[in-house]
C-alpha cells in the first residue's frame, strides 16, 4: 500500500506500453488526454485495482476524477481503504 | 462554419440530389473501378439496409443486385419478415441462410454464454440476455452492464469487468463475421461487390465489427446522418413498417436499442450532437437544442471524441513495416 503510483505506474507500463519509459507517466499526466489507455484500458485498470487493494470500485466511482492519473488513483485507493 | 442556431433542420437534405449522386458514385466504383457485375446486400429488416438494397436497385437495376437473408439463433422474427418484404418490394433475387448452425459449431454461443455464467452462475438457455452501456453521458467512463431475464421475466443485471465484457462481445462478433463471410462467397460466385451498410454515426464512433459489417466494397450511406437515411427511406419508397422501424442491435436476445448498447442518445438526438461536433458549435448550443444541461452537453461531446479515438483501429487496415508503392488500392 505504501506506493500505490508505482504499483500502478508499473501496471500501466507492463500492460499498456510493453514496458515504455516510465516518464512517460508522471504523476499527474491524464491517461485520457496523453492516450496511454482507451475506454477499454480503463476498465482493464479497474480490474487491477479490484485485484491488487480488494475492494469493489462502484459504478458512480468510475470517473476521471477517480481514475485519470496516478495521482487521482492513490487518492481514491486512499479514500476507499481509510 | 457554424450554423445561427441548431436545430433539426441541419439535417435536411435534397433527397433526389443525394440520390442521383450516390446512384452515379455507385456505378463509378462497381462498374469502372472495382469491375463488378453487381451488388450483393445482406438484408436485416432495418433501416440502413433497406436503403442501401434500394439505392444499388436504383443504380444498377434489380437483376444486379443479391440479397442475402442470414439470421440467427437470437434474431428476432420479424427482421427476417421485414427483409423478405424488402427484397420481394425492390424485385431482387434473394436467398435465406439461418446461419446458427455455424455460429453453434464455431463457438459463438458457447463462448458467450461461458462469460455469462461467470457473471450469472445460474444462467440457462432459456434466459435472454443483452448488453447496455453506461457511464459516459453522465461524466465517468463508460462501461457495459449485461442484463438477463428468466422465462419468468424476472431481470437482473450487474457490471462486466474487462474480461467478461471482450469475451461476449468477441463472442457475438461471430454473428457478424459469419455472415460477412458468406457474403464475400456470394460475391465471389457472382462477380458482385459487397455493400456495407454502415450510417454516418455508426461509421464516425465505429459501431461496427471489424471485418464483420464493417468490411466491405463499398458503403453507400456512411457519409449520411441516420435521420437522413429515414428520409432517403420515405424518397425511395420503402415500405411503410421499413421506414417506422427503430434502430436495433437485433444481436441479443432480449430486444435492445442501438442507444442502449453504445450510443449516448437516441439517433435523433446523436446526429444532431454529431452534426453539431463536426459544425464547431459550442456545447451551450447543443444543450438548448436537446433540452440537456450544459455539462451534459459537453460530455456528449467528450464521448464522441472518446469513442472515435478508442474505436480508429477498427477502420485501420493492415500497415505495412514498410510500403510498397506498386500497388495502390482505390481511395
Amino acid at each position: 500500500m505504501n506506493d500505490i503510483k508505482t504499483q500502478v505506474r508499473k501496471y500501466i507500463l507492463d500492460n499498456f506500453l510493453m514496458g515504455g519509459d516510465p516518464d512517460k507517466i508522471m504523476d499527474s499526466t491524464s491517461f485520457i488526454e496523453k492516450g496511454v489507455i482507451d475506454s477499454t484500458g480503463i476498465l482493464e485498470l479497474v480490474s487491477f485495482i479490484q485485484e491488487t487493494y480488494k475492494f469493489h470500485v462502484e459504478d458512480v466511482e468510475m470517473t476521471p476524477e477517480n481514475l485519470d492519473s496516478l495521482e487521482k488513483i492513490e487518492k481514491y485507493v486512499r479514500g476507499k481503504l481509510a | 462554419m457554424a450554423a445561427a442556431k441548431l436545430t433539426s433542420g441541419v439535417l435536411d437534405i435534397d433527397l433526389r440530389a443525394v440520390t442521383d449522386n450516390i446512384c452515379r458514385r455507385l456505378v463509378d466504383i462497381v462498374v469502372r473501378d472495382q469491375r463488378r457485375r453487381g451488388l450483393v446486400v445482406a438484408l436485416s429488416g432495418g433501416i440502413d439496409s433497406s436503403v442501401c438494397a434500394a439505392l444499388s436497385v436504383r443504380a444498377l437495376g434489380p437483376g444486379k443486385v443479391f440479397g442475402l437473408l442470414l439470421p440467427e439463433k437470437d434474431s428476432s422474427a420479424a427482421s427476417e419478415d421485414l427483409g423478405r418484404r424488402v427484397a420481394e418490394h425492390l424485385g431482387i433475387e434473394h436467398i435465406k441462410q439461418d446461419i446458427a448452425p455455424t455460429l453453434e459449431a464455431i463457438g459463438c454461443y458457447r463462448w458467450r454464454d461461458e462469460a455469462i455464467h461467470t457473471v450469472f452462475p445460474d444462467y440457462r438457455n432459456d434466459w435472454k440476455n443483452k448488453l447496455v452501456i453506461a457511464g459516459g453521458i453522465d461524466g465517468g467512463f463508460n462501461y457495459f452492464k449485461l442484463v438477463v431475464q428468466t422465462p419468468s421475466g424476472t431481470r437482473h443485471e450487474k457490471r462486466l469487468d474487462h474480461k467478461q465484457y471482450m469475451q461476449i462481445v468477441a463472442a457475438t462478433n461471430f454473428k457478424q463475421r459469419i455472415r460477412k463471410t458468406i457474403e464475400y462467397f456470394h460475391a465471389d460466385r457472382l462477380n458482385y461487390a459487397v455493400v456495407g451498410t454502415p450510417n454516418r454515426l455508426e461509421y464516425d464512433q465505429g459501431f461496427f465489427v471489424k471485418n464483420g459489417d464493417g468490411s466491405a466494397d463499398v458503403k453507400p450511406i456512411a457519409h449520411l446522418y441516420k435521420t437522413q437515411v429515414y428520409a432517403l427511406a420515405r424518397y425511395l419508397g420503402l415500405p411503410d413498417v421499413i421506414c417506422n422501424t427503430k434502430p436495433t442491435t437485433d444481436t441479443y436476445s432480449l430486444p435492445q436499442g442501438q442507444d442502449e448498447f453504445y450510443f449516448a442518445l437516441p439517433y435523433q438526438q446523436m446526429d444532431l450532437a454529431l452534426w453539431a461536433h463536426n459544425h464547431g458549435m459550442a456545447a451551450g448550443e447543443l444543450a438548448d437544442c436537446l433540452g440537456v444541461s450544459g455539462e451534459q452537453a459537453n460530455y456528449i461531446y467528450q464521448d464522441i471524441e472518446k469513442k472515435r479515438s478508442t474505436t480508429r483501429y477498427l477502420h485501420s487496415k493492415a500497415v505495412l513495416i514498410e510500403k510498397v508503392n506498386e500497388i495502390s488500392p482505390f481511395a
